[in-house]
């Protein structure tokens, strides 16, 4: 039997692996390149899930957790073709099998139609050493939801292994631009996974859309619109699709940004002859002007408490990350090194932010130790812009370009791991990580 | 007293549109979108012009000429990098916009701020504005009413070149007047 599955197993991922292929979407972001990981990674083995013929359209799932494993940095995935042995089940399992070959932990699952019109598939994660199972769960996924289910199986295994949340079953949203300085130029605002796969057009235009950004419950985006000519923030709700002009003022309309407890945006208006932060209260859209600065303020952002305020001002001759205390309006500097820093996301802690910082006239991604004042450039790419951190706060997807076009990056925090998102549809820029989505049920 | 003829022209013709009840079909331009609720109340409906200017201080486009001549005054205005302010030669050009516009109360000019690409998009839609209203500050300061200027800002989203060296970045770094 063992023998049997060891010479099927290969046919029945390279023939579920075709039909992937196939059914991926044209307009998805490319092949992920992986630049750098961990000197010590964990080794994984994930077994191709037996997914027989009732599942039919199904994509093979270990594929999908092994990229994203993979792209965390921190773990090494066993090829398939390096397998001794294609276990589904607990008792198919030699663990010696696995010891020499240095894995460390088992992934194992089985997808099954449940006879309600949707599927279930049970999985294992063992220790190999301890030879203990350290993981048994399952998933029930619709027809459309096979990746949600990899995604949210590899979640699972990232957090037994690591402590850490997994991010992979999480969304991005992102600007893709076509025909740059044509007349025929097209802006779209675009969805994907995580990993860039499943990507949907959430809106077209013929004019420039900017700054996306999510609401914390991951079902409505934020976006500023040229669509009439002039630039006006939107909401659009992700499932309906349905569209909310929320601000359409003389001069500037930008820089979207909801607090932490979704009810309220901030935004940046220059409807009173400069540019300001202002805050709206989306109960009654009532508008509350937050800064009185003849310089540019822009670029603003909430602290997790919701307490303070990041924003970008040149009130100091360049532009730099200043701190507002909502409380008293009292307003603090909070970059000194270098000469443009600008557009900062503060991280869960409240004690480090993320932002674009100019050094020797290069624009990267810098991460700093607000007490400290401690400044670490985490990229080496050029005309780094628009960081935005995954949920669990591992790493952070940014824009950049590669041979001239726009592409999307992602950077762990400590700069060690780092991974593309091209996108052969044209410019993509812009990308705003999603909070958690809420995970698939067991059925 | 040329102009003051075109100027009555131009608002007999809009009586005659606004009597035929039909405010868009016989424009030349496109109709620009209402900015929304918040629009400022002195902004008042534009006059465009609906015959063909026989003038020739325009081009077909309504774009004014330099005075006397066929030559059209430049409508872009570059700038130098993180930069809002005019440089000399762009004084005069200015200048005789201002006096075409003076003579020309009818006629509005949107006036756009673009930047290069390098730095922030959001704070270069903040810095695009500051280039519009250069050129915006400068044409009231000569004596256009505000109420026939407007500005708006494209930030790097609007690019003129693609490219990405300075070459592009310095096309990329201006102001536009587009004639309405």
């Amino acid at each position: 039997m063992k023998q049997l599955l060891r010479t099927l197993a290969p046919i029945l991922v390279v023939g579920l692996l075709g039909g992937w292929m196939l059914a991926a979407q044209a307009e998805s972001l490319d092949t992920i390149i992986i630049d750098k990981g961990y000197d010590k990674q964990t080794k994984i083995a994930v077994v191709p899930f037996l997914q027989g013929a009732d599942l039919n359209g199904a994509p093979p799932l270990a594929d999908i957790i092994s990229a994203d494993l993979a792209r965390s940095g921190q773990f090494a995935p066993l090829e398939q073709g390096n397998m001794l042995s294609y276990p589904t089940d607990r008792k198919q399992v030699f663990f010696r099998d696995w010891r020499i070959l240095g894995v460390e932990y088992l992934l194992i699952g089985r997808g099954r139609a449940n006879g309600r019109g949707g599927f279930t598939v049970d999985y294992q994660l063992f220790d190999v050493f301890n030879e203990r199972e350290v993981v048994a769960a399952a998933v029930s996924p619709s027809a459309d939801q096979w990746r949600s289910a990899a995604h949210q199986i590899a979640d699972k295994v990232y957090e037994s292994i690591t402590g850490i949340r997994g991010a992979f079953n999480t969304k991005i949203v992102y600007v893709l631009g076509e025909n740059a300085a044509k007349s025929n130029a097209t802006y779209a605002l675009e969805i994907a996974d995580a990993d860039g796969a499943q990507a949907r057009n959430l809106f077209l235009s013929d004019q420039p859309i900017m700054s996306p950004t999510w609401a914390p419950d991951g079902q409505q985006v934020a976006y500023v619109s040229f669509e009439t000519g002039r630039p006006a923030i939107m909401l659009q709700n992700i499932k309906t699709g349905a569209r909310e002009q929320l601000t359409a003022f003389k001069g500037i309309n930008s820089s979207p940004v909801f607090s932490p407890d979704g009810k309220q945006i901030a935004m940046v208006l220059s409807r009173d002859g400069n540019p300001e932060i202002y805050v709206m209260s989306l109960a009654d859209r009532r508008l509350r002007r937050i800064t009185r600065h003849h310089s540019i303020d822009t670029e603003p952002s909430w602290s997790p408490d919701g307490k303070h305020l990041l924003f970008t001002s040149d009130r100091g001759g360049k532009p730099q990350i200043y701190q507002l205390d909502m409380a008293n309006n009292f307003v603090e500097r909070l970059t000194f090194e270098g000469d443009y820093n600008a557009r900062a996301r503060m991280l869960e802690d409240g004690k480090h932010l993320i932002f674009v910082h100019r050094r020797n006239g290069v624009f990267h991604i810098a991460w700093m130790d607000i007490e400290r004042d401690d400044v670490r450039v985490l990229t080496s790419t050029s005309l780094d812009e628009s960081p935005s951190l995954a949920p669990n706060g591992s790493m952070l997807i940014y824009a950049t370009q590669s041979q001239g076009k726009g592409i999307l990056a992602v950077v762990s925090m400590d700069g060690r791991v780092k991974y593309r998102l091209p996108s052969s549809a044209g410019d993509v820029r812009e990308p705003a990580w999603s909070p958690y989505m809420g995970d698939l049920g067991t059925r | 007293m040329f102009y003051q003829w075109i100027r009555s022209l131009a608002l007999a013709s809009l009586v005659l549109v606004v009597a035929a009840g039909c405010t868009s079909g016989t424009r030349t331009e496109p109709v620009e979108p209402s900015v929304g609720p918040t629009q400022t109340p002195d902004r008042t409906p534009p006059p465009v012009d609906t015959t063909p200017v026989s003038s020739a201080s325009v081009d077909s486009n309504g774009n004014p000429y330099f005075p006397g001549t066929s030559r059209l005054l430049p409508r872009t205005f570059y700038y130098a990098y993180d930069r809002a302010n005019l440089g000399p030669d762009d004084l005069a050009a200015l200048e005789m916009h201002a006096s075409f516009l003076r003579d020309n109360p009818g006629r509005r000019v949107i006036i756009e701020g673009h930047c290069d690409e390098r730095g922030t998009r959001e704070y270069n839609l903040a810095l695009g504005e500051r280039r519009a209203n250069s050129v915006r500050r400068f044409l009231v300061s000569a004596g256009v009413p505000g109420s026939q200027l407007e500005t708006v800002s494209f930030g790097e989203e609007r690019p003129e070149d693609a490219g990405h060296a300075e070459s592009a970045w310095g096309r990329n770094r201006r102001a536009v007047m587009l004639y309405r």
